[in-house]
């Protein structure tokens, strides 16, 4: 298994983070080097095991649907980087 | 008076009740004691007016006779609780300027309790890292040095603010997060006492999220009976995180009995790895003494996974915080770097916001969880982490605890290990498995190294049992008698 410097660019985009051209070279080595590291997985049989999807032994609590909490339209808009009229401003999406 | 910095949480509760001093004096020495060591760098945010005012509130009610569990007790508040209207920054440049509109629920707790807010301390740059060297905010300087060399040391991550403001007597507590060893290791590396107790035991609302699965509040003090109070004051049943456990928490100081006679402590063969140093593996036969002198059955355990968790939690903690961290999109709070539309706006917030080491998480959990990937990847790290769960719950059967060292090394310099990520992992080889298992763990300080570094021991416990942790570590603290400090040359 090895990424390439267009799978690591192609991952990045996915993630929404911006990487330079010059460093897609190092950052697939590093990767590798991870993913080459986790290949030691394959060891353990896991054939008839469950993936683990509650760490406590516990079930989730059901709840009434109903509106318990809210009203907090400034709050929630005032950590904002660019709020307009109680909103969130992003940049145009539509033409 | 005397230092009132020197007390531990149980003396200046004691001493406040019987009005030697107050609140007020208290914290104020906590305030000195801050200033002086400012160039640890434990600290992001400083809120000495927050913490006169709270401080006064403590002294009122301990005039009446009133007061919770931690009534006026200054502590440090690892940077990843929202704290209303104070900025937490999770030590990232993308969190630029958030002031919460609310307040984590276990910081509302220990407030509730009576406890006093003196900052905000440095970690890890979303808790991600061993050393507090990948912090927006620069590196923490660990208060213990090697003898005779004045090179600087990490104090262990990535609550490493957390650890330094504790061992450096900047406050009497300090909250931190673990998620896979955040806690342990860096108590182990500054020769103080921290407690990650089980999943679901503290709340995680309001604690800025890494690896949901994972995350787990606690408290880190410098003594055991410090950490017992205060994880009293952390703990309960919150209904806002949907993995908290509707149970209620014991009163963890009268655990500490000390006595554990019977009772039967495991020594997992597995973790004797390779290239052990000798003064670990002397530290741990150590503890394995202290244990049996005080009555304590001793029995060899299996635990034939462990050697994969490491591996199993690179990719599911990876993997949750690509998910968890896509909510830093430049829009709703924290930094926003303009682009050519929505996407490039996107990419260059987060391409700029996030640290190396954050972004290669962030890579590496995509690349996990990507089509065509995701069973080979996720999955199996998911099936791994149930057999090392059972495994843990297969050991549990025959023994109440289990003994361990907590970190493969002492503190090392800042720079030495953060060139190849592998090696930086691998300081979180025995802090991991209880993680990826969920269960409570402890490590307080047993021993010096031959360079005069603290050293760790860890006890791991059955899920809710952290009575028994306490009690048997309040015995292997009480054997060892650490009282070692480190000499205070940051006052220069």
């Amino acid at each position: 298994m090895s990424l390439d410097k267009a799978t690591v660019a192609k991952v990045a985009n996915l993630a929404r983070i911006r990487v330079e051209e010059e460093d897609l070279e190092g950052l697939a080595s590093e990767l590798n080097s991870i993913l080459d590291w986790v290949e030691q997985l394959g060891e353990v049989d896991t054939e008839n095991t469950p993936p683990m999807t509650s760490v406590a032994d516990m079930q989730l609590r059901w709840r009434q649907d109903e509106i318990t909490d809210g009203g907090y339209q400034e709050d929630i808009v005032a950590n904002a980087p660019s709020p307009e009229d109680g909103f969130f401003g992003v940049p145009k999406v539509i033409e | 008076m005397s230092d009132l910095t020197k007390l531990t949480i149980a003396e200046a509760r004691d001493g406040l009740k019987a009005k030697k001093f107050s609140a007020r004096e208290l914290t104020a020495a906590h305030i000195t004691s801050m200033d002086a060591a400012r160039g640890l760098n434990a600290y992001i945010t400083e809120t000495p007016e927050v913490a006169v005012e709270m401080a006064t509130r403590s002294d009122e009610k301990l005039a009446n006779g009133e007061g919770g569990l931690m009534e006026g007790i200054p502590v440090a508040v690892k940077d990843l609780f929202c704290t209303k209207d104070t900025l937490t920054t999770a030590a990232s440049h993308i969190l630029d300027g958030f002031k919460p509109k609310y307040e984590s629920t276990v910081t509302t707790n220990l407030w509730n309790e009576g406890a006093v807010m003196l900052g905000k301390v440095n970690l890890d740059e979303f808790a991600m890292g061993s050393s507090n060297e990948t912090s927006y905010y620069g590196n923490v300087i660990n208060p213990w040095r090697r003898s005779g060399d004045d090179k600087d040391l990490v104090p262990g991550g990535s609550s490493g603010g957390s650890a330094a403001a504790v061992a450096a007597h900047m406050a009497m507590g300090a909250t931190g997060t673990d998620t896979g060893g955040s806690i342990r290791q860096p108590a182990a590396f500054t020769g103080t006492v921290g407690i990650k107790p089980t999943y679901g035991r503290c709340s995680r609302w309001g604690v800025v999220a890494f690896a949901s699965s994972l995350d787990q509040a606690g408290p880190m003090t410098r003594s055991v009976r410090d950490a017992s109070i205060m994880l009293e004051a952390m703990a309960g049943f919150d209904a806002k995180d949907s993995t908290s456990v509707e149970m209620d928490v014991p009163n963890f100081e009268a655990a500490l009995t000390g006595d554990i006679r019977g009772l039967k402590i495991g020594i997992p063969k597995e973790y004797r790895i390779d290239g052990m140093s000798d003064e670990i593996a002397k530290l741990w036969d150590q503890g394995i003494e202290w244990l049996k002198a005080a009555g304590a059955e001793i029995v060899e355990i299996s635990l034939p996974h462990t050697k994969y968790a490491l591996a199993a939690y690179y990719i599911v903690a990876p993997a949750e915080a690509s998910s968890n961290l896509a909510r830093y999109d430049g829009v709703r709070y924290g930094l926003r770097v303009e682009g050519e539309n929505l996407a490039d706006m996107y990419s260059r917030t987060r391409g700029e916001g996030f640290g190396a080491e954050v972004k290669r998480r962030i890579l590496v959990g995509t690349y996990a969880l990507s089509a065509g990937y995701y069973d080979a990847y996720y999955l199996k790290a998911q099936k791994v982490r149930t057999r090392i769960a059972d495994d843990f719950k297969e050991a549990f059967k025959s023994v109440d605890a289990i003994l361990t060292p907590t970190a493969p090394s002492a503190a090392f310099a800042a720079g030495e290990k953060n060139n190849d990520p592998l090696e930086m992992y691998l300081n979180d080889v025995f802090t991991v498995p209880a993680s990826l298992a969920g269960l409570p763990g402890i490590s307080l300080p047993a021993g010096l190294s031959s360079e005069g570094l603290p050293l760790g021991l860890q006890l791991l416990g059955r899920p809710f049992d952290e009575e028994t942790v306490l009690r048997t570590a309040g015995v292997l603290e009480e054997a060892a008698g650490f009282d070692a400090e480190p000499t205070a040359w940051w006052k220069g």
